[in-house]
């Protein structure tokens, strides 16, 4: 009959697909966008998700696995390194468009308007 | 509490967990390491000198924040991946400046971290006079940050008051 592990390995190969497709519409928006600030939104976003819900999907797994001290300390430093992509990754990205708008790059269709 | 001692504390809690080992030996070398990190940089993680019960405020609300940020990166990553795959790719970029009233420097990078996550719009550049330009990819977008929404919710993370005007 189906059994407990099954059913884990089932949502674990379920969020890390869907951590990979976020990656994959990531690169293909990195690709098609047409400028400079609109290819960043793409690989800011979709990188993030997809990367958070890749580890998380092994945090499930190791913690099925084996659930003893170790195992819970392996994936207590996964979450930090989830929590550091939280924050890097934003940053990364606001450094890059900084960067971009100090040099003159010049987004497409400028129109400012104020709230 | 004295914010040298909160250091030290945060400090020798992430040397456990990075060890993993719990022995004498490895437990005093963690702490004669991290009593040498806690005297030559103990003022850098916090500014107050004391640590009082407003920073465990903020932090609980913070993580009270998460789950619904968590919820609009969702709805972020849906919308840029149906942007990227749909034939005609329907995008309409443009520039806003957008007006906040944070006044603290923990709530602003919040607020512009939390922006970049959120769907289709990054902060490009924050002026003095507290402006944020933000870069949005399709004018829905522009439309749910300019009811002010989020920046109310972090403003209320960090115990500030700002008036939103209704429109």
């Amino acid at each position: 009959m189906i059994d407990f592990d099954f059913i884990i390995n089932i949502i674990v190969i379920i969020i890390v697909a869907i951590g990979l497709f976020f990656f994959f519409t990531a690169t293909i928006g990195l690709l098609r966008f047409p400028d400079f600030y609109c290819k960043l939104q793409a690989t800011g976003k979709g990188d993030t998700l997809g990367a958070v819900l890749i580890l998380f999907g092994i945090v499930i797994y190791i913690l099925k696995e084996d659930f003893s001290l170790s195992t819970i300390l392996v994936s207590i430093k996964i979450f930090f390194i989830i929590f550091f992509i939280f924050l890097a990754n934003p940053t990364a990205t606001h450094a890059l468009t900084k960067a971009g708008l100090d040099s003159g790059v010049i987004p497409l269709k400028k129109e400012v308007f104020k709230k | 509490m004295n914010r040298k001692v909160v250091t030290f504390l945060i400090l020798f809690g992430l040397w456990c967990i990075f060890s993993g080992m719990f022995d004498i030996f490895h437990l005093t070398l963690g702490i004669i390491s991290c009593l040498i990190i806690t005297l030559v940089s103990g003022d850098l993680m916090f500014n107050e000198e004391k640590i009082t019960k407003s920073h465990i405020i903020y932090g609980i609300r913070f993580i009270k924040y998460l789950p619904w940020l968590i919820y609009q990166i969702i709805l972020a990553n849906i919308h840029v991946a149906y942007l990227v795959l749909h034939p005609k790719m329907p995008i309409e970029p443009f520039v806003l400046e957008y007006k906040a009233k944070l006044k603290k420097d923990i709530s602003k990078v919040v607020f512009a971290n939390s922006i970049i996550l959120t769907p289709g719009t990054i902060t490009m550049d924050i002026t003095k006079d507290n402006v944020f330009v933000v870069h949005c990819i399709s004018q829905k977008v522009a439309e749910d940050l300019l009811t002010g929404e989020m920046e109310k919710r972090v403003a209320s993370i960090f115990g500030e008051n700002i008036k939103m005007d209704k429109k």
